[in-house]
């Protein structure tokens, strides 16, 4: 699978991922949650942590967390209980963190990813538990003195758990994307990795290939993009390896991975690990779900990305693969819908799953935008993928009228027409233009004639060149071929 | 008839009446706050510019027509509750300097009411403690007798309403807070079932045990004041939303045919004396009046006491957890890094019992400890709530002892925690169940005043606000002040 594997090593990761509930309001305050607010500009009292002040749930947070157990098979808990997890730390204002401990309200749940060889794995999900953000320490432009901003203090966040079920960096990445996937289709998240939304602590260990036991692992914090993920699991992955070879011992702590450096470093060690002295908070009352109401929220569940790429396939007839990215989120999937029905159906599926996943994402990606923004719609498209069926254009000559249309707004063919892009499929003028290739070669062609077949490709291009591009490939190939073998 | 010595039903009537306007009668106890506060230590806080601001609002809303039966009553808030705008010490130096925000719910509430706030009273330091003691601000002094402890944790409240210096407090009671001192200074304290009264801004002590009550001299005076501060706050998730009965219509209910329990173990060992003579004519005074008096048992209960010093300081560790020097509160003097910060911080600003519960919550709740400790305590507290929900079907009401003795001596018991703690042996199981509980005047163990207490079951406040009515009604124990302060 990869190097580490070949040298005898099995590697196990777990991670803890932290997705940052979409809610307009903080899981126990009623202060906004909106991201780049003046430090502070949305902190109450009960964000403060003032004497006498007390935590109340917002019941949208407990809805979310019920949506995300339910897509992910798992066993969502009629009785859930949320803990204080004490620690002190200037960012965290009440000197402990309401979290869920014992009783998570998320548990047993499980998602498959996909390797890279095709084959499907089931990760297991261990709990997804629902607790507060804390704020931020901030230290620039401060001198001899560190700032605190508690907008993010009381923000949701469901902790997702994984089991170590994942045996390489890739595994990681394929599960992390996975879950990042669904939480915005359950619209739970917004799942932005620059804002923290979405972030991850990886649990890595290394052991011999058929040992009984899993090393001692190491906790990587502060990962916060899917690349430097994967760079911070491959060097910790690396360093043990380093380590144990080299007669050691892995020590368990948490590493904070350095971007920069591309390197993880010790910043804990398990002995200087604080005892969070977790108890029930006595300021809240169990969580108790109603079947009835998770029966409610299951019934909001939109169809979540595994459905639909295997109705993508089924309908559509389309690749694994090609159905994998394109159910990678809700809006992609529904712009790729929109396109097959205005092209007139599944029989256009497979091209406007190239055009959607091939041109169209490339300008989105160029121009950074979200389809929201894309310049050219699903109609735009399906009517650029009429004029290729039809063969106004060529597939090639389609490239460029894309280009035309993202760049001007416009519909394909106002592009084909105000730049005379329209193929040429009269038998005719391609047989003049072959004609006249022919005539202006002469040496070539008696080359040609006398057996020398490669340069068939050279009258292609230079016929192709003299219909400045226009003409059908198929049958300017057909008739080329006829008139170099009669002469 | 002199003003102070009325009840709060009484003076509400004579402002009803317009025989006095709330401002006169505002001043009149402020007068009384100036001439004898010093001497009692009872009042942290007085402030008579919002008293007589209030009390001017007060005589306005009558003039207008809009007169409830609190508006113009003055009152006291016990120092832990957040007053906006006005200093909220709670008996703490690490509060010494925090004017609170904005208002708890109660205060909020009684405010509403158009009551009038002549100050804050002194407390046990973040209501730990039964003596008053421990407080930042000196001890407060017994109105009986100035050498003796009021109780505690609510003795400010306690002290003022027993010398009246105003006709009427609010308190806590966290393992007996509102019912000990009531007793010991003579007057009435109710407890209400935990999630009757919002718990929303009073600091909190042990969360799952805190409730507010009020304190005054009748059991008519404590229905009139709950009846404002009762009922279902949305910002307190441990509030009930139930509606809360008319207590002071429901004060009438006769007693005829009502089933008091004795519980065995309140008089198993250690009640002798004058206490418990009071007590037993207490018992002969309720079967006069029609109640059936039964002996039932708690097996659980002497469980209570220790179980309180587990889970209380568990939850008071944690809570105490947001002082730490950063954002409000005491800060110690040019910290050298942050650990320096938070430890001068907090070991400056919290008193020697604080700490000394602060440190046993950490204790119980570190890894290795919490299933030996805190685990088992909520095992006790939960056989302690289900031996009195078993009493509870067989009667209607418990009564025995608040207090094992009368107020004792200031000093007397501060260097042995043990004994301290010994004082909240028969109120604290109400805590541990969440249940109501009252503490009325029923005699004198000489000069001093002996309390009898009165349990109530979930949400019971009416029986047990009509059962001290009644008895009051036979008695005038509740109607005596201090020579002093007459």
């Amino acid at each position: 699978m990869n190097e580490t594997t070949e040298a005898g090593w099995e590697v196990v990761i777990g991670l803890e991922i932290h997705a940052q509930l979409a809610t307009r309001s903080k899981i126990f305050s009623g202060s906004a949650t909106a991201y780049g607010a003046a430090p502070n500009s949305q902190a109450n009292l009960v964000d403060l942590g003032y004497p006498g002040v007390l935590p109340v749930l917002n019941r949208e947070a407990v809805r979310m967390a019920v949506k995300f157990g339910l897509a992910t098979g798992s066993t969502v808990a009629e009785r859930s209980v949320f803990a204080r997890k004490n620690y002190f730390y200037p960012d965290l204002p009440k000197g402990y963190q309401i979290s869920q401990y014992e009783r998570p309200i998320v548990e047993d749940g499980s998602l498959e990813i996909m390797l890279d060889d095709g084959t499907k794995k089931t990760i297991g999900i261990t709990r997804a538990h629902l607790e507060e953000d804390a704020g931020k320490s901030l230290h620039e432009g401060l001198k001899n003195a560190s700032g605190i901003d508690l907008n993010r203090a009381g923000t949701p966040l469901l902790e997702i758990v994984s089991e170590p079920d994942l045996r390489s960096a890739k595994e990681a990445i394929a599960y992390l994307k996975k879950v990042h996937t669904l939480v915005r289709y359950l619209e739970i998240c917004d799942g932005n990795m620059q804002e923290g939304s979405f972030r991850c602590d990886a649990n890595v260990s290394v052991r011999r290939f058929g040992a009984a036991k899993f090393g001692t692992r190491c906790e990587i914090k502060n990962v916060n993009s899917f690349r430097f993920v994967e760079k911070a699991i491959n060097y910790e992955v690396a360093r043990q390896i380093d380590v144990l070879e080299g007669g050691g011992t892995i020590r368990q702590e948490t590493r904070l991975y350095d971007s920069a450096k591309d390197e993880t470093r010790s910043m804990r060690s398990k002995e200087e690990a604080n005892d969070y002295r977790y108890f029930p908070d006595p300021d809240l009352l169990p969580v108790v779900l109603e079947p009835a109401f998770i029966e409610t929220v299951r019934a909001t569940l939109p169809e979540l990305p595994d459905e639909k790429a295997a109705r993508f396939i089924r309908d559509y007839a389309l690749s694994a693969y090609d159905a994998a990215v394109l159910t990678s989120s809700r809006e992609l999937a529904s712009f790729y819908e929109s396109v097959v029905a205005a092209a007139g159906g599944a029989a256009s599926a497979k091209l406007a799953a190239n055009w959607v996943m091939g041109d169209f994402s490339g300008a989105l990606n160029r121009d950074g935008l979200e389809i929201a923004g894309a310049r050219v719609t699903a109609e735009g498209l399906a009517g650029l993928m009429a004029r290729i069926q039809d063969n106004t254009i060529s597939g090639k000559i389609a490239k460029d009228v894309f280009e035309l249309m993202w760049a001007d707004r416009a519909t394909a063919d106002a592009v084909i027409e105000a730049n005379g892009l329209r193929q040429i499929t009269d038998t005719s003028a391609i047989e003049a233009a072959i004609d006249a290739v022919l005539a202006a070669n002469p040496g070539q062609l008696a080359e040609y004639r006398s057996g020398k077949d490669r340069l068939f490709g050279f009258f292609v291009g230079q016929s192709m060149k003299a219909t400045q591009g226009k003409a059908n490939p198929a049958q300017l190939n057909e008739l080329l071929k006829k008139k170099l073998d009669n002469p | 008839m002199t003003i102070h010595t009325r009840s709060v039903a009484e003076l509400a009537a004579g402002l009803a009446r317009k025989e006095f306007s709330a401002v006169e009668l505002a001043e009149h106890f402020l007068a009384r706050i100036e001439r004898s506060n010093s001497a009692l230590n009872a009042y942290v806080t007085v402030t008579p510019e919002r008293a007589l601001a209030d009390a001017r609002a007060a005589d306005e809303a009558r003039a207008r027509g809009a007169a409830g039966p609190l508006t113009g009553v003055p009152l006291a808030h016990k120092d832990i509750f957040c007053t906006d705008g006005v200093r909220t010490a709670c008996g703490s130096k690490m509060l010494e300097n925090f004017v609170a925000p904005y208002d708890a719910t109660v205060v909020e509430r009684l405010h509403a009411a158009g009551t009038v706030m002549l100050g804050k009273t002194n407390m046990d330091e973040f209501a730990m403690g039964s003596s008053n003691e421990t407080s930042h601000f000196g001890p407060v002094r017994n109105p009986w007798d100035l050498d003796r402890v009021p109780g505690g944790s609510s003795g400010g409240s306690a002290a003022v309403v027993a010398a009246r210096l105003a006709p009427v407090a609010t308190g806590t009671d966290t393992g007996g807070s509102i019912r000990q001192p009531a007793a010991l200074v003579g007057i009435s304290g109710i407890k209400p079932t935990y999630g009757r009264v919002s718990r929303y801004g009073m600091i909190a002590f042990a969360s799952s045990l805190d409730q507010a009550g009020i304190m005054a001299p009748s059991a008519e005076d404590c229905a009139l004041l709950l009846q404002a501060m009762a009922g279902f706050d949305a910002r307190d998730s441990t509030s009930v939303d139930r509606p809360v009965p008319d207590y002071v219509a429901e004060l009438g209910a006769p007693l005829q045919g009502v089933r008091i329990g004795l519980l065995k173990e309140f008089f198993a060992h250690g009640l002798e004396g004058p206490t418990a003579t009071l007590v037993q004519a207490a018992i002969d005074e309720y079967r006069r009046l029609g109640a059936e008096i039964v002996e039932v048992s708690c097996p659980s209960l002497p469980l209570s006491v220790p179980t309180y010093y587990v889970v209380a300081p568990a939850e008071c560790s944690s809570n105490l957890s947001r002082f730490d020097g950063v954002r409000f509160g005491h800060r110690c003097k040019d910290p050298r890094d942050l650990m320096d910060l938070y430890k001068r911080s907090r070991g400056e600003g919290f008193g020697a019992e604080v700490k000394r519960r602060i440190m046993t919550g950490t204790y119980v709740l570190s890894a290795g400890y919490y299933d030996a400790y805190y685990l088992k305590a909520q095992k006790c507290r939960s056989l302690i709530s289900a031996d009195f929900k078993r009493a509870f079907a067989e009667v209607d009401l418990l009564l025995g002892p608040t207090s094992p003795s009368p107020a004792f001596a200031i000093g007397a018991k501060v260097d042995d925690p043990i004994t301290m703690y010994l004082n909240d042996i028969y109120t604290i199981g109400a805590n541990l169940a969440g249940l109501p509980a009252m503490s009325i005047p029923c005699g004198f163990d000489g000069a001093l005043p002996v309390g009898l207490q009165l349990i109530g079951p979930h949400f019971g406040e009416s029986r047990l606000l009509s059962a001290a009515h009644a008895y009051q009604g036979v008695t005038d124990f509740h109607r005596r002040i201090p020579a002093a302060y007459a």
